[in-house]
């Protein structure tokens, strides 16, 4: 009863709506991160949407009386984007390997976060810095929500029309090749698709925790798959169950909504490592 | 043709013709560019100069003609996947989300050709290296390619499978009336089961009938002290 008082709450309704959309995206996505072995790429899109994100207020603070750049995210999508393209960019044209490539921009782009972030004063600051980091799944508005909600629908959608290659691809670089599989453009595409989902879903999740999305669902489902569209829905209905369990049981208990879900995420595995399947 | 990797030239004004209905066998030592040939053909490689027309167009343009089986099997083992979704990849050239009833059924035929029905939904990962290759030719026959592509496909097919291997090869060319282009090791293969043979170490030492080709001598030149490596560095 009183669970379904808090649902009819509209900034719960908010939060649950968007969680949802951005744990279905991320399952999808986290499918082929694990599978390709890009688990340290959500860390790094996460950081560098850090940058962006600093970048964006700096931007709003000093330059954005007129109003339309009081969005961070004007600034923060397209860094975040360009350092994906670089990451893509480093492991394909170099023979350095990706956790290199996410390293290097990793670092430079909380760099130039902190010190954007420490030169804006207080009083014409948009973004909460500790939000950032951690998340506010409940403070949430209804434009935020809307960026959210169309950015996750653009994703699922383009996801979903080249998922047949992009698992051929997946499979066998060569292979997909040799059938006339554009496997270059696609893993572009895959890093650029990543970065969105992870700059807009920044503020809500956390920087810190949104990784976790991209990365324990898709390996949860791994371990109870035998192909990988079944892989596919297993990590899209782990991310989808965690949020939910995670947004009830904080509600409950008041504790932080991020790391419950997270945590809910880290239970959820532990019970696939116990059904696994060789 | 020519292909060039850095300072290696791998194929050095490689030349030939080849029909529907005939079968090359591609034979010569270790790094000759036996495969690089292959990977030209398949649009993987673009040569420094000239290029490869297959049916009138040029590689890559039309994968569907082509059935190919790779010398390395290169998949990501960990990817989950059975032999059936690999098959199935090879009708549809891409991979396959749901597979249908036809599907299926055609899969389980194609592997019954190779004679690895029982493989169908085997784990990919726990396939022994002659599995594999039997799933690999199932995956490459069942687009009814024009143009049949083996890169060592006898390579951990046991004695009887080989054998099986090339009355198969032979049975789907009386069927379409494909050429088949196979890299091979084994000269009396080359001898007994191709119309033509190509002996190749970077240069073409002879093409055609293959008791024309099989000579002693070209033989001598393309595996003799000729074919080291330093003497085809570019300078
Ligand atoms: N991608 C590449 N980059 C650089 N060099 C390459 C590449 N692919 C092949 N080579 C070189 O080109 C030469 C021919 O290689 P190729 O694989 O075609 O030989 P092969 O005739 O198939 O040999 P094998 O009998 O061992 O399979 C070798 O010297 C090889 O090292
Ligand atoms: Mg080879």
């Amino acid at each position: 009863m009183e669970l379904l008082e808090a649902f009819s709450l509209p900034f719960m309704q908010r939060a649950l709506l968007g969680g949802l959309a951005i744990a279905v995206v991320a399952g999808l996505l986290g499918t082929f991160v694990v599978q390709r072995g890009l688990a340290f790429l959500g860390d790094g899109l996460a950081h560098a949407a850090f940058g962006g994100m600093a970048l964006g207020a700096f931007a709003a603070a000093f330059f954005g009386t007129s109003g339309w750049l009081e969005q961070p995210l004007l600034i923060a999508v397209p860094f975040t984007l360009l350092a994906s393209m670089g990451i893509a960019f480093v492991r394909d044209r170099t023979v350095l390997s990706s956790d290199v490539a996410i390293g290097v921009f990793f670092a430079v782009s909380v760099a130039l976060g902190v010190l954007f972030i420490s030169v804006i004063p207080p009083e014409r600051n948009v973004i909460d810095v500790w939000h950032l980091l951690f998340g506010s799944i409940l403070a949430v508005g209804p434009a935020d929500l809307g960026i959210i909600l169309t950015v996750s629908a653009l994703v699922f959608a383009l996801l979903l029309f080249v998922w047949p290659r992009l698992a051929y691809a997946t499979f066998d670089e060569e292979l997909a090749r040799t059938d006339g599989v554009n496997t270059r453009r696609l893993e572009y595409l895959l890093f650029a698709l990543a970065a969105l989902v992870v700059v807009v879903s920044a503020q809500m999740i956390g920087i810190v925790l949104m990784a976790a999305y991209l990365v324990i669902p898709g390996a949860s489902a791994r371990l109870i798959s035998r192909s990988l569209v079944a892989m596919s829905m297993w990590s899209v209905l782990f991310g989808v169950a965690s949020t939910v369990a995670g947004l009830v049981i904080s509600y409950l208990v008041d504790v932080p909504t991020g790391s419950t879900i997270i945590l809910t995420q880290a239970a959820l595995f532990l019970v696939a490592a116990a059904f696994r399947k060789r | 043709m020519s292909v060039r990797f850095g300072k290696v030239m791998a194929l050095q004004d490689v030349s030939f013709d080849l029909e529907r209905g005939q079968t090359l066998a591609i034979v010569g030592p270790n790094g000759a560019g036996k495969s690089t040939l292959i990977r030209v053909a398949l649009g993987l490689i673009r040569p420094l100069r000239g290029h490869a027309l297959i049916f009138g167009q040029y590689a890559g343009v039309d994968a569907r003609r082509i059935g190919y089986v790779p010398q390395l099997k290169t998949f990501d083992r960990s990817f989950p996947a059975t032999a059936l979704e690999l098959v199935v990849s090879g009708a549809r050239l891409q991979w396959p989300a749901r597979v249908t009833r036809r599907e299926r059924e055609a899969a389980a035929a194609a592997l019954e050709q190779v004679g690895a029905r029982g493989l169908l939904n085997r784990r990919l990962a726990g396939l022994s290296g002659g599995e594999l290759q039997r799933v690999y030719l199932a995956r490459a026959l069942i687009r009814q390619p024009d143009l049949v592509l083996l890169d060592e496909p006898a390579t951990g097919v046991d004695f009887l499978g080989e054998h099986d291997l090339y009355d198969l090869l032979e049975g789907y060319q009386e069927r379409t009336n494909a050429a088949i282009v196979m890299i091979t090791h084994d000269l009396t293969a080359a001898r007994y089961h191709a119309s033509h043979v190509l002996v190749l170490n970077r240069q073409a030492h002879g093409f055609g009938a293959p008791e024309e080709v099989l000579s002693e001598e070209s033989l001598k030149e393309a595996y003799g002290h000729h074919g080291h490596q330093h003497d085809w560095l570019v300078n």
